[in-house]
């Protein structure tokens, strides 16, 4: 199939950025969305361009690096799918496809589509752990988990930190990774000696990121490619409430 | 130079306690004066340099990605083995021990094997504590699954995301050590180099990415944990950015290469759909539960199907040739994995595979649909269920067991594979080879160490699944935190390096001119055609199957490759920038002196044993051959530049507990 493709370039963070349009002609629908971009960028090496840079790594919906808004939806338009698992058969012979970067006060552009999501990591670092030691952990099955108990930890633990959410939000919100967070560690057993440190420690760094408010728009969960569901912004959100009133814990 | 394993003396069952409590230790007030690097963030490296900063020391930890988080440990999926016996089916530690050096194919080291069994139970308790959701049974116990070449089920898993679950186990730890400032985290920084001060490794030259500005690192040891090497041939079911080029460069700077030409070759992935294609997925190994593989008997039959003319659906039961079940009765289609690589090679390359590239077999789950349906049905109480019901409720059943893998299938092919038979075709997934460590994870120059992937310590010619996981966690957790004591007791009073020294000057102007010289080719030919023709060329007689002739001409081939290389490529933009076909060049680069040294070894090993197939040595029917009198041993290979031969050494090993067999699955 034939492809119209307007693509952000931009050079660094401090440079204005533009669309730039391509055309491609023989796009197999076979190919992924990113083989499809592996194919353009050899057509601009062959001309002595500069190719347009993605980050991505697993190609398998896994590592959570791949991160481009494909026509307006972040990892474009099939739901539960990351960018590198879209395959090109869900697109038509002439279609337009308008491809940008993840567009956030705290992811700062790199480079074309690349963003610096390490605010994430920062967040993850205040207080996103167990505090236990290599050695210090009893046999693992002293404390008996419930299997739903145990399932539903999994289910906010399949978080890829791609920011998908946070480039869906209109006010640019990280809520749902940050809950996805605490409440992987908080349902736990293992995990609720800090539970109250925790959530404190994570959103105050969430709201010093420069990530903004909830508004319950909801959108984040509709495009996560993990299907990582805004019930965790309400555990977070009675979680937090719950840290703050009667409690000697305070993260200040 | 004399290959020591340095593996301690005593009992088997002895050495790993006897060494904990002999190994001389680093007092607290002089850990705070030691820095260590720690090159690599995925299970391996995240949980060394978590663990190493929990003990004080001063850690640098350094990764090309842009977050620890998204190492390609992330992407594993079936589980972890540990020898917890929870199923109370007869495992022990030294069960798990000889599973391992006998999928192993007998080349590997017992001492490091039976530690590595000793400290898989530690792993599941440290990652349990951490928050890693294994899976549970109704009484909120854990819950194992079994694997490929073993009888117990002694792998825990968190369903077809065990890799993941793990890695945000280590990388939460590692998390807590950044912000208690003992270890210093630097992203998207590739390690160019490594420094050596009077031959000891005292450091690492690094480029950041971001900037492209060549950085000097000093430190007291540095540690690798930089992953594999299967991207040689470009395609794999590795990340895409997985390289070799930390291993490679510390070759360059006297360390050994160890087995490279074992590298194990996956039977059950999604088959190559064209010329495009960038990478190959991974259908886990757990379908050979059900799954029956099988190919048309008729070459005609064969032809239909590449052509579109027929399906595998068209085929009758009778023309069929299930060859697993009909070659290995006693495991059919749960052969281990080099087994059934090769024969699914064996029945293309007679002509009969099914799809268009002629390159697929038929993994067919209908037998399993009707076997599950029926037994479904009696339990709900159907009596004489028609057709539809059966297939109904087996396809139910085979949903519930491998729901997500069959929806990624149907993602990358758009097949449905309920209805049609799967196609796979074997891809290569994993490297036994490494850079060569002693039992204390040092390499053969002082103060640079290797885990997890990057070592080739305890898998010998062949991996047994859900095993690499424990290794970087044994590796990082349980056992480099001893013995890098080995090494820094010796300097508790050597003051910090000066990266400003002659040596860092030295190495950085290296690393600089090296970039100058492939931004300088200014050639005609993209990085990438480069790799993909070195891919190519590395599958084609460094693969499934090779053989003197074809080895010989490949090394020939990759050697005027890489000429072409230096005097064609193009790499655009500068090194002021971030650049990623840049950071590309330099690791083709680097993998095509990696793929020479495979070849040349898998040239020297004139047996066939696990992953590695030398034609030449086979039985009458086929099978490996192996040839313990001569070949018993590891081939360490030493880089002298390319003027000269690299330099075989051999480290013989001792087996003293388990007797070499030959390894039949009839
Ligand atoms: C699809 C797939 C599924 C798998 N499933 C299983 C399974 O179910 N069970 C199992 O046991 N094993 C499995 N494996 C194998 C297993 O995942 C890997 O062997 C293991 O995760 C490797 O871990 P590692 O820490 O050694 O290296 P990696 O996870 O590869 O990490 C390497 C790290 O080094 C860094 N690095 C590399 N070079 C440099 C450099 N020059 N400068 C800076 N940083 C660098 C990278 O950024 C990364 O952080 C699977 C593998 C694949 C491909
Ligand atoms: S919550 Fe979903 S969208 Fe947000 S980072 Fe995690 S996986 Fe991505
Ligand atoms: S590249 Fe890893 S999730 Fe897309």
């Amino acid at each position: 199939m034939k492809l119209t493709l307007k693509v952000w370039r931009q050079e660094n963070a401090n440079k204005k950025g533009s669309f730039s349009t391509y055309q491609l002609d023989d796009v197999s629908e076979h190919m992924s969305f990113l083989e499809m971009l592996d194919v353009l960028n050899e057509q601009l090496i062959e001309k002595k361009e500069m190719p347009i840079s993605f980050d991505h790594d697993c190609r398998e919906g896994i590592c959570g690096a791949c991160s481009m808004v494909i026509n307006g939806q972040p990892h474009g338009p099939m739901g539960g799918t990351t960018t590198c698992q879209l395959h090109m058969r869900h697109f038509k012979n002439g279609d337009t496809i308008v491809i940008e970067p993840f567009r956030a006060k705290a992811f700062p552009v790199v480079r074309d589509l690349v963003v610096d999501r390490s605010a994430f990591d920062r967040i993850i670092q205040v207080g996103g752990f167990v505090s236990v030691n290599t050695g210090q952990a009893q046999d693992a099955n002293s404390i008996p988990v419930e299997k739903d108990v145990a399932s539903q930890a999994f289910d906010a633990a399949t978080c890829i930190g791609c920011g998908a959410c946070v480039a869906a939000c209109p006010n640019a919100s990280a809520m749902l990774f940050t809950s996805a967070k605490v409440s992987h560690l908080g349902i736990l057993p293992q995990g609720q000696v800090e539970a109250k440190r925790r959530v404190q420690a994570m959103v105050k760094q969430m709201d010093e990121e420069g990530f903004g408010n909830c508004s319950n728009v909801t959108a984040c969960e509709a495009e996560c490619p993990k299907g990582i569901s805004v019930e965790n912004i309400a555990r977070m959100n009675r979680a937090y409430i719950g840290s703050v009133l009667g409690s000697e814990t305070s993260v200040s | 130079m004399k290959l020591e394993g340095k593996v301690p003396p005593g009992s088997l069952g002895e050495k790993w306690t006897k060494f904990k409590s002999t190994v001389p230790l680093v007092a607290p007030n002089n850990k705070r004066r030691i820095e260590i690097i720690v090159v690599g963030t995925g299970l391996a490296g995240a949980s060394a340099a978590a663990t190493l900063g929990e003990l004080g020391y001063n850690v640098k930890c350094f990764t090309f990605h842009d977050s620890p988080r998204r190492a390609h440990s992330i992407a594993a999926q079936g589980g972890i083995n540990a020898a917890k016996n929870y199923q109370n089916d007869g495992d022990s530690v030294y069960r798990l021990f000889y599973d391992t050096i006998k999928g192993g194919d007998y080349r590997s080291r017992e001492g490091n094997v039976h530690r590595l069994a000793e400290v898989s139970r530690n792993i599941i308790d440290q990652a349990v504590a951490q928050g890693v959701p294994f899976a549970r049974d109704y009484g909120g116990l854990l819950d194992n699954r079994s694997f490929g070449g073993v009888q117990v089920s002694r792998t825990f898993y968190a369903r077809g995301q065990t890799g993941q679950q793990l890695l945000i186990g280590a990388y939460q730890a590692l998390s807590r050590q950044i912000a208690l400032g003992s270890v210093e985290m630097y992203n998207r920084h590739e390690m160019l180099d490594i420094v050596k001060v009077d031959g000891k490794a005292r450091g690492i030259i690094a480029r950041n990415l971001l900037t492209g500005e060549i950085e000097r690192y000093a430190a007291h040891c540095v540690v690798l944990a930089t992953g594999g090497y299967g991207n040689v041939f470009y395609l794999s079911t590795n990340a895409m950015n997985c390289n070799v080029s930390a291993a490679w460069r510390a070759v360059r700077r006297g360390a050994l290469m160890a087995n490279p030409c074992f590298t194990q070759i996956h039977p059950t992935c999604i088959p190559v759909s064209g010329d495009y294609q960038s990478k190959l997925t991974l259908m886990s190994e757990s379908l050979r539960n059900d799954g029956r593989v099988w190919v048309p008997k008729k070459l005609e039959d064969a032809k239909a199907i590449r052509e579109g003319k027929k399906t595998g659906l068209d085929i009758k039961e009778e023309d069929r040739d299930y060859y697993l079940e009909r070659r290995y009765p006693a495991f059919g289609n749960l052969v281990p994995r080099d087994v059934a690589s090769r024969a699914a090679k064996v029945a293309c390359d007679e002509g009969l595979g099914v799809s268009p590239t002629g390159l697929a077999v038929f993994l067919d789950f209908a037998a399993a649909v009707q076997r599950y349906g029926k037994s479904a049905a009696n339990v709900q109480g159907i009596h004489n269920p028609d057709a539809a019901t059966i297939t109904r409720l087996g396809e139910k059943v085979v949903e519930e067991k491998y729901g997500n893998l069959f929806e990624m299938y149907e993602k990358i092919t758009g097949e449905n594979p309920y209805k049609m038979p799967m196609k796979i075709y074997p891809a290569v997934h994993y490297t036994m080879g490494g850079l060569w460590v002693d039992y204390n994870l040092e390499t053969n120059v002082p103060g640079l160490f290797a885990l997890g992937e990057a070592n080739f310590s305890d898998h010998g010619a062949n991996r047994l699944g859900a095993s690499a996981l424990m290794q970087g966690l044994a590796d990082g957790y349980f056992v480099i935190p001893y013995t890098i004591g080995t090494f820094l007791s010796n300097d508790i009073r050597t003051p910090k390096f000066d990266p400003d020294s002659e040596a860092f000057m030295e190495a950085e102007k290296a690393v600089k001119d090296r970039i100058d010289q492939v931004l300088n080719v200014k050639g005609n030919q993209s990085v990438e055609s480069f790799h993909r023709r070195l891919g190519k060329i590395m599958w084609d007689y460094c693969g499934m199957s090779r053989n003197a002739d074809g080895l010989r001409s490949a090394r020939q081939m990759v050697v005027e490759l890489r000429k072409e290389f230096y005097q064609d490529v193009f790499v655009p933009g500068s090194n002021d920038e971030y650049n990623p076909e840049l950071e590309k060049a330099l690791r083709v680069a680097d993998f095509m002196e990696m793929g020479e040294v495979m070849i040349l070894d898998a040239l020297n090993r004139e047996e066939s044993c696990g992953g590695h197939f030398r034609e030449e040595y086979q039985t009458e029917e086929g099978e490996a051959l192996r040839r313990d009198d001569e070949f018993a041993y590891v081939a360490a290979w030493e880089y002298t530049g390319w003027d000269d031969e690299p330099v075989l050494h051999k480290e013989e090993l001792m087996f003293e507990n388990v007797e070499l067999k030959t390894r039949s699955y009839k």
